[in-house]
């Protein structure tokens, strides 16, 4: 392999490469917040709701977790939203985008996953802070809100900067479907270049880049929001 | 049933009790924990609850402002039956009556501050401002008005247990129930809590509390209540209980866990045998 030639292609593919950076960023942006707002109230109910509630919410878990991101794109992109976009009133959403459906399938899988992610912290927490917060005249939905999440949130900023990390090579599933995220910019590029092995390093590089960027983001954000002597098991 | 409900508190409504249980029941586990408990007290009472580990002192402070509902009975403040079916009433009536536990149950992501001022700010609405006055000059009665911006993790044991007072305080309670509110502490920090509780005492706040030091509240209260199996087995005054020739339970228990302290030999002994 002629090394200037390799890296000659990978340099003049950079700009087109890097167009897919946005869409790759913008999947998991999306799926990170769809996964946060709705596996937030998943913990909760998890944890606090009646038993269907719970019942329902851990089938819910296990349906996601279970279903693998590539079948889930299929159905979700020429099913259920294709479908969903020809109902009346629905046209104009545009919900038969790729991306739209890509962004869904991922954000419903982490919100699966980040809801176990908050139970297991909500569960982590001393039990007497609920009581004292309830003895204060607070609802349990006030309680909740201030005393439980806040700490739990925090507490799981470790485990949701490794969720960041899968989601970001999960991200690159959507190709499938055609959103034109760094994958599908690879795939395309090797084979009008004939360059596959320098397309896929230049790939790797991005990723890896925004892998680290990510994780070092929430580092930072962990950091921020520490409390002084906090731990895991709280002020013991 | 309701109207049973409603007659029953209608009879006795007239009293001066402030707080008021009859006949609470609660099962945990199949164990009765707590069997036909009554318990009535007036305004700047304080009542006592002791007795052996596990005889249900908890579960009747828990009971008594429905962190555990009981299984049957009734409490009343003010001469009024609570409704705990009522979400609304429930949280009106717990921010009435301060709850001080054993270990303390700080919000640990809160400063001392604003472990005094959360409730205020989310149930009793005040301005942030106003919340953070209250919040200080609570503190401050407790002695630790230069604390207010650490968190529960660099508090002492003591320090943590009176934000807590603080923080139940700034509620204006009509009454207060402790939980062995020393027990989880360092000997050496027990005495500042204590102080803080006989300054409470003398100030007038109505207390229940449950406490294994005999011989600092048999100089508070009004009456002690010995508990055993889920029940009041004796009631009276500490000089009654605990006097010369008595030969009440109480006396025998309170003998029991001086010797185990070694209470009896700083002389505190003595005033278990009043
Ligand atoms: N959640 C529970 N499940 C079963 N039994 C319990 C539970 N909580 C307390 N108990 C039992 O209830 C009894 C009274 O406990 P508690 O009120 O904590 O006593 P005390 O405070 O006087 O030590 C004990 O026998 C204890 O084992
Ligand atoms: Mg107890």
């Amino acid at each position: 392999m002629d090394f200037s030639v390799a890296f000659n292609a990978a340099r003049d593919a950079l700009p087109y490469m890097l167009g897919g950076v946005v869409w790759t960023a913008g999947l998991i942006i999306g799926a990170m917040l769809l996964g946060l707002a709705l596996g937030v109230p998943l913990s909760v109910l998890q944890v606090y709701g009646p038993k269907p509630v719970r019942r329902a919410v851990s089938l819910y878990v296990w349906l996601f977790r279970g279903i693998p991101i590539l079948v889930q794109l299929y159905i979700f992109y020429f099913g259920i939203l294709s479908w969903l976009s020809t109902l009346p009133g629905l046209t104009s959403l545009g919900l038969d985008s790729p991306f739209v459906a890509a962004v869904l399938v991922l954000g419903l899988t982490s919100s699966a996953y980040q809801s176990q992610i908050f139970r297991g912290a909500i569960q982590s927490l001393p039990p007497g802070q609920l009581k004292a917060a309830r003895a204060l005249g607070m609802t349990d939905a006030q309680a909740i809100r201030t005393i439980i999440l806040p700490q739990a949130l925090r507490l799981s900023i470790p485990a949701w900067s490794n969720e960041y990390s899968i989601l970001l090579k999960d991200s690159a599933l959507a190709f499938t479907i055609g959103v034109v995220e760094i994958m599908a910019r690879m795939r395309a590029i090797a084979s009008t270049t004939h360059e596959p092995v320098s397309m896929a390093f230049l790939a790797g590089i991005i990723f890896f880049v925004l892998t680290w960027v990510g994780v070092k983001a929430l580092a930072l954000l962990e950091n921020k929001v520490r409390i002084a002597g906090y731990t895991r098991q709280g002020a013991a | 049933m309701p109207d049973l409900t409603a007659a029953a508190s209608a009879e006795t409504a007239p009293s001066d009790a402030i707080l008021e249980a009859r006949g609470l029941f609660k099962t945990l586990g199949g164990n009765r924990v707590l069997d036909s408990v009554d318990l009535s007290i007036g305004r700047g009472r304080v009542k006592v609850l002791i007795g052996p580990s596990g005889a249900g002192k908890s579960t009747l402070l828990q009971c008594l402002n429905f962190l555990m509902p009981p299984d049957s009975g009734h409490i009343l403040l003010e001469g009024r039956e609570v409704d705990k079916r009522s979400k609304k009433e429930l949280c009106a009536f717990r921010q009435q009556v301060g709850m001080i536990f054993q270990d303390f149950n700080l919000f640990d992501h809160l400063s001392a501050l604003e472990n005094v001022r959360v409730a205020l700010i989310k149930v009793k609405g005040l301005s942030k401002l106003e919340a953070t006055e209250r919040a200080v000059a609570e503190l401050a009665r407790v002695g630790l008005k230069d604390k207010a911006t650490l968190y529960p993790a660099n508090l002492s044991g003591g320090q943590k247990q009176r934000v807590a007072i603080a923080r139940a305080l700034a509620m204006d309670p009509k009454v207060m129930l402790l939980d062995e509110p020393t027990s989880a502490l360092d000997p050496e920090l027990i005495g500042e809590v204590l102080a803080v509780i006989r300054d409470l005492a003398q100030g007038g706040m109505t207390m229940i509390m449950a406490t294994h030091q005999i011989s600092f509240s048999a100089s508070l209260a009004d009456e002690f209540l010995f508990m055993d199996k889920g029940r009041v087995v004796e009631h009276g005054s500490p000089a009654e209980l605990l006097g010369r020739g008595s030969s009440s339970r109480t006396q025998a228990f309170c003998a029991k866990i001086s010797e185990l302290t070694g209470e009896a030999g700083d002389g505190a002994a003595g005033e278990c045998r009043l």
